[in-house]
Formats: structure tokens, C-alpha cells, sequence
């Protein structure tokens, strides 16, 4: 016969400490923690939330039509616009996503689909690609003014030599957006399409990477948008802080960029450029805010569940 | 019929035309596919293969003929290699870069694993369909016109699709709605479309790798029925763990066991017995055998 279930005293006295008593204090504890969490996390919000309301406070008067396409002007700052340092970081950003998306996607390619992880090369490129991601952005400057500017290449003072700079700068981060991409392609995909006799190389051309593409695009808008807001690469490769025209051309000529000439306006002895620095960085702000928008909604929409 | 394999002379130049020697087949076997099934020739001769991976031996000492326009099947215990064997037969191992072949696969006269066969034209010939529905992540209609296509078949695609979905039964339940994404379709369904993609690039052989372990039994059904209509048109090598399937479409069953080294660390399959289905599971020779289809040991 089976013995009798023990009762609860039973249970107490054996084994003391098992009933469900809550200790005093705890809920107590836990509810402070969590508070403390949420007040160190608002610190990087509150920061955020000042920085924009100040900016917008200052800048928002000096936005008007006019702002977008006059030149500036280093004596009237109530004419000065920013249509110069518009088009720099246009055409920036063209030269940079030219040379960061063929790179980029084929370095992520052969990581993924051909690098041989025994070799003890492949190994010591994989960590110098994540080296590379945390280089200080003025290092890039350096090898961009020594290598682009000046040096073998010998390109001049040019958006070429500055979108490459930044191509430099952001490509680890289309390089890990890719090969996570390509990663999230299951192997059987890849066998299917073996299995019918296709090629290694139809295999990735027309299967593999068309899977990822939209990891591959969520990516590069995401390093673009990282190298949209760069100065300091910029103003060692001779961007001008004081556009004054706005004819920019890739391969000759002067350019400004946008984060360039909110330094200058900002670092200007003249104050009557501070309003305009601050509402060039609205600008700056919700072309970022856009940018990281299209790469959510091409995430959201365009991503392959599997 | 231009244009399918049932059309020995373009079969012979196709395969001529990748390399293969076709003075070694077996004279007048091509021109006699309604022979007896003892008389039915063979599609692969394995002689002595084995395989390892990294050096570690996974299949031993295969020796055994599949025959032509016959469904063989592959039955045994987990881990017994099955599925490591039939990837051998379209050279799907080499694309795990630490697997190993040894021994001879002999297909139409020529050595699959001769130093100059290259494995894509292999996969070109005989193809496979896979445990879990792998459709592509495009429409119905690309999915079967893919194959075609990198292959740089000739003809009207449109005709080709709908051959290929016909030929898998799959062509009234999917017609209006060819451009939809495979991936909404159900996973019998799914796998289907994976057999009418393999049919697509016309091969000669079709391997299926456990091909109903992911499916509902209706869906089984569906494709063990496909398979015996399926068996006129190729060769057919299928992988199952469910013996009572092996007992339902197969002609010729090959068992395979798990055989453990004396320290017990090493494991690896072997082929005990091959036979024509019937025999193997009404009078099996080797007690192993019997031992497992009976259900005495899983």
C-alpha cells in the first residue's frame, strides 16, 4: 500500500524553507531594480530628446525654401543656404554605395560561400574584417588623404577620393550586413539548386543572392547612413567647410558635405551662423531618419521567412 | 516526343555529349525496358564503395547493383549510412568538403567518381529530391523553369512547366495560380513541386532522400502513388525509415545495420542484405533482417 501524502507541517518540518512563503522585501527589491534600469536608460533618451529639441528650437526659423538652395556666404549668413553641401553629400553617397555594394557583396560572397574556415587565411581576414569596423573614422581620413588624395592615386581635394574614404570607412558594416544575409539562406536552397545540376556560381547568382538581397540592401542604406554623418574623414581629405557654390563634380573641384558645413558654420566666430548650423542638422537628422526608415520597411517587407 | 528521355537516341547524345563512354553499357539493355524485372539492367553498379568523413568511416564496403525503370529502396536503423549512400549516387557528398568516396559507382558504363567527371553534369543526369520540401523562394512557375533554365534547355517553357507539374500530379491543383510564391502551398504540395522540378531537367534517374518523413499520410499517399507512375519514365533510389512505405513502392530493397567497432566508438553502415522486396520481408536470409522488418529491433 502506498504511504500517505504528507501534509504541509509534514513538509515544513523536513523540509524547511520550501513553502511558499515570498521573503519579506523582495517584491521591494525587484520593483527598485527595475527602476534603476529604466532611470539609467533615460539618460540616453532624456540626452536625445534635448539635443533634438534645442536643435529644432534654434534651427527651425532659419528653414525656408531658399535654405535649400542658396550657396553660403561667409559675410550674410541671413542668404546662406546649403545647397552646395547638399549635392556633396549626394554625390558622396553615389560614389561610396558604387564602391561599397560590388566590394562589399562580393567580399561577403566569398566569406560565406567559398572561404575554406580551416585556412588559417580565411580566419585572419574574418578578424581583421571586425577589426577593421572599430578603426577610428580620423584613421580613415589619414588613409584616404595619403593613399586617395595624395599618394599612388593622387586623386586631389575630390568627392571621388572622399566617397571612397567613406566607402573605406562603412564597408565592414555591408561586409557582416551581407554575410549575415547570405548566411540566413538555408543550405537546402543552395542543395536544390546543386541537385538540378546548376553550378556553384548559377547557385549563388540566381538563388542565394536574390534570397538576401534585401539583407544585403537593409545593410548598405544602414552603412550609408553611418557615412553620411561623418566629418572627420571628410576635413582630412579637404572637404570645404564654406560651400559657396553648389556646381560639385565627382572627378574635379572643391565639394562640401553636410556634416562639414555644420562644423563650419558652427566653429564660425560669427554667430549668426549658429541657427543655420542648427537647422542644417534637421536637414542631416531627417535625411538619417528617412534612410533608416526605407531600411526597416525593406526588412519588414521584403525579408524571406523560412 | 522530342525531347524527353524516353527518346534513347537523344539520351545516348546527351550523354555522349558530356562525356560519358557508352561502348560499356550492357548491349541491348536500353532497347529493352519492358524486360522481366529480373532481366532489368542496371542504372548504378556500386563496387566496394565506401565513404568517409574527415577519415572517419561512415558507409563500408557497398557492392550492389540498382536496377533500371526500378524503385530500389534503402531501409535500415538510424545513423546506418542510408542517406550518406544515396548521396553518393549524384555526387551530392562532394559539396561536404571532409567527405570521402571510395570504390566505383558505375553508371551507363562510365565511373561516376572517375578523376574527370565533373559532378554538375552528374546532377545534371540524376536527380534528387530531399527529406524536407526545399522549394525556391519564387513563384511556382520559376521554381520548375529554374532547372531548365541554367541548364539552357531549348523549347517553350510555358510547355515545360506544365509538363513537369503534370507529370507530378500537381499541374490541376496548381494551374491557376502559377505565379504565386511556392511557399504557400501545403508541404505535400511543396514536395511535389520538388519532384515536377526534378522532372523538369529531364534526368534519368531520380534519387528521394526520405521524401515523405516531413508529410501527413494523405500527402505520403499522394507521392508513393506519383512514384509507382514515375517508375516507366526512371530510375527511382528512395531513402525511408517507414518500412511499411519500402514494403508499398519498392522493388528491391537493400537493409542496411549499424556496425560498431570492438571499443564501440566508431560507428558506420553496412549493406547486409539486398533482394527483391518481397523476399526481404517475407523471408529475409540474414536474421538481422528479419529482426527488423518484423520489428523486433529498431
Amino acid at each position: 500500500m502506498a504511504p500517505p501524502p504528507p501534509t504541509a507541517d509534514v513538509i515544513e518540518a523536513t523540509m524547511p524553507g520550501t513553502a511558499f512563503h515570498r521573503e519579506r522585501g523582495t517584491q521591494m527589491k525587484e520593483v527598485g531594480f527595475a527602476v534603476g534600469l529604466l532611470a539609467l536608460l533615460s539618460i540616453a533618451l532624456l540626452t536625445l530628446l534635448v539635443l533634438i529639441v534645442d536643435v529644432i528650437v534654434e534651427g527651425a526659423g532659419s528653414l525656408s525654401a531658399s535654405f535649400f538652395t542658396e550657396t553660403t556666404s561667409r559675410i550674410d549668413p541671413g542668404s546662406s543656404g546649403i545647397a552646395g553641401p547638399i549635392m556633396g553629400t549626394l554625390y558622396l553617397m553615389l560614389v561610396c554605395a558604387a564602391f561599397i555594394i560590388p566590394v562589399g557583396v562580393a567580399s561577403a560572397i566569398y566569406l560565406e560561400e567559398y572561404a575554406n574556415r580551416e585556412k588559417w587565411f580565411n580566419r585572419a581576414i574574418e578578424v581583421n574584417i571586425q577589426n577593421l569596423a572599430a578603426v577610428p573614422s580620423i584613421v580613415y581620413g589619414v588613409l584616404g588623404l595619403a593613399f586617395l588624395v595624395r599618394g599612388p592615386l593622387s586623386l586631389g581635394n575630390v568627392v571621388l577620393a572622399g566617397g571612397l574614404t567613406l566607402g573605406l570607412l562603412v564597408l565592414p558594416v555591408v561586409i557582416v550586413a551581407g554575410r549575415e544575409a547570405i548566411r540566413a539562406v538555408p543550405p537546402s536552397i543552395r542543395e536544390g539548386s546543386m541537385a538540378l545540376g546548376a553550378t556553384k556560381w548559377q547557385t549563388i547568382w540566381k538563388q542565394v543572392l536574390p534570397a538576401s538581397i534585401p539583407g544585403i540592401a537593409t545593410g548598405t542604406i544602414l552603412a550609408l547612413s553611418r557615412a553620411i554623418g561623418e566629418a572627420a574623414p571628410l576635413i582630412v581629405v579637404g572637404a570645404i567647410a564654406f560651400a559657396t557654390t553648389s556646381d560639385t563634380s565627382i572627378f574635379s573641384g572643391t565639394f562640401s558635405a553636410l556634416p562639414i558645413q555644420i562644423f563650419g558654420w558652427t566653429a564660425d566666430a560669427n554667430e549668426a551662423f549658429k541657427p543655420l548650423a542648427a537647422a542644417a542638422i534637421i536637414v542631416l537628422m531627417g535625411i538619417l531618419l528617412a534612410m533608416n526608415a526605407v531600411a526597416i520597411w525593406l526588412r519588414n517587407r521584403f525579408e524571406q521567412k523560412w | 516526343m522530342k525531347g524527353t528521355v524516353t527518346d534513347p537516341e537523344r539520351t545516348d547524345a546527351d550523354l555522349e555529349a558530356i562525356g560519358f563512354d557508352l561502348s560499356e553499357t550492357v548491349a541491348g539493355a536500353r532497347e529493352a525496358p519492358t524486360a522481366t524485372a529480373s532481366l532489368k539492367p542496371s542504372i548504378f553498379e556500386l563496387r566496394d564503395v565506401s565513404v568517409r568523413y574527415g577519415g572517419k568511416l561512415a558507409v563500408s564496403d557497398v557492392s550492389v547493383d540498382f536496377l533500371q525503370n526500378n524503385i530500389t529502396a534503402l531501409i535500415g536503423p538510424s545513423g546506418c549510412g542510408k542517406s550518406t549512400l544515396i548521396r553518393c549516387l549524384n555526387r551530392m557528398n562532394d559539396l561536404i568538403p571532409s567527405a570521402a568516396v571510395d570504390g566505383e559507382i558505375i553508371y551507363h558504363g562510365q565511373n561516376l567518381y572517375a578523376k574527370d567527371v565533373d559532378p554538375v553534369e552528374v546532377r545534371k543526369r540524376i536527380g534528387m529530391v530531399f527529406q524536407k520540401p526545399n522549394p525556391f523562394p519564387k513563384s511556382i512557375y520559376d521554381n520548375i523553369a529554374f532547372g531548365p533554365r541554367v541548364l539552357g534547355m531549348k523549347g517553350d517553357m510555358d510547355e515545360i512547366v506544365e509538363n513537369a507539374l503534370k507529370g507530378a500530379a500537381l499541374w490541376d491543383e496548381v494551374k491557376d495560380r502559377l505565379s504565386d510564391n511556392a511557399f504557400g502551398m501545403s508541404g505535400g504540395q511543396q514536395q511535389r513541386l520538388c519532384i515536377a522540378r526534378c522532372m523538369a531537367v529531364e534526368p534519368d534517374v531520380i534519387l528521394m532522400d526520405e521524401p515523405c518523413s516531413a508529410l501527413d499520410p494523405i500527402s505520403t499517399g499522394k507521392i508513393e502513388d506519383l512514384m509507382t507512375d514515375l517508375k516507366d519514365r526512371y530510375s527511382i533510389v528512395i531513402v525511408t525509415h517507414n518500412m511499411q512505405q519500402a514494403a508499398r513502392v519498392s522493388d528491391k530493397t537493400a537493409f542496411l545495420i549499424v556496425e560498431l567497432d570492438s571499443d564501440e566508438k566508431n560507428r558506420w553502415g553496412r549493406v547486409i542484405e539486398y533482394d527483391d522486396t518481397e523476399k526481404i520481408f517475407t523471408n529475409p536470409s540474414d536474421k538481422r533482417t528479419e529482426d527488423y522488418v518484423s520489428g523486433k529491433v529498431g
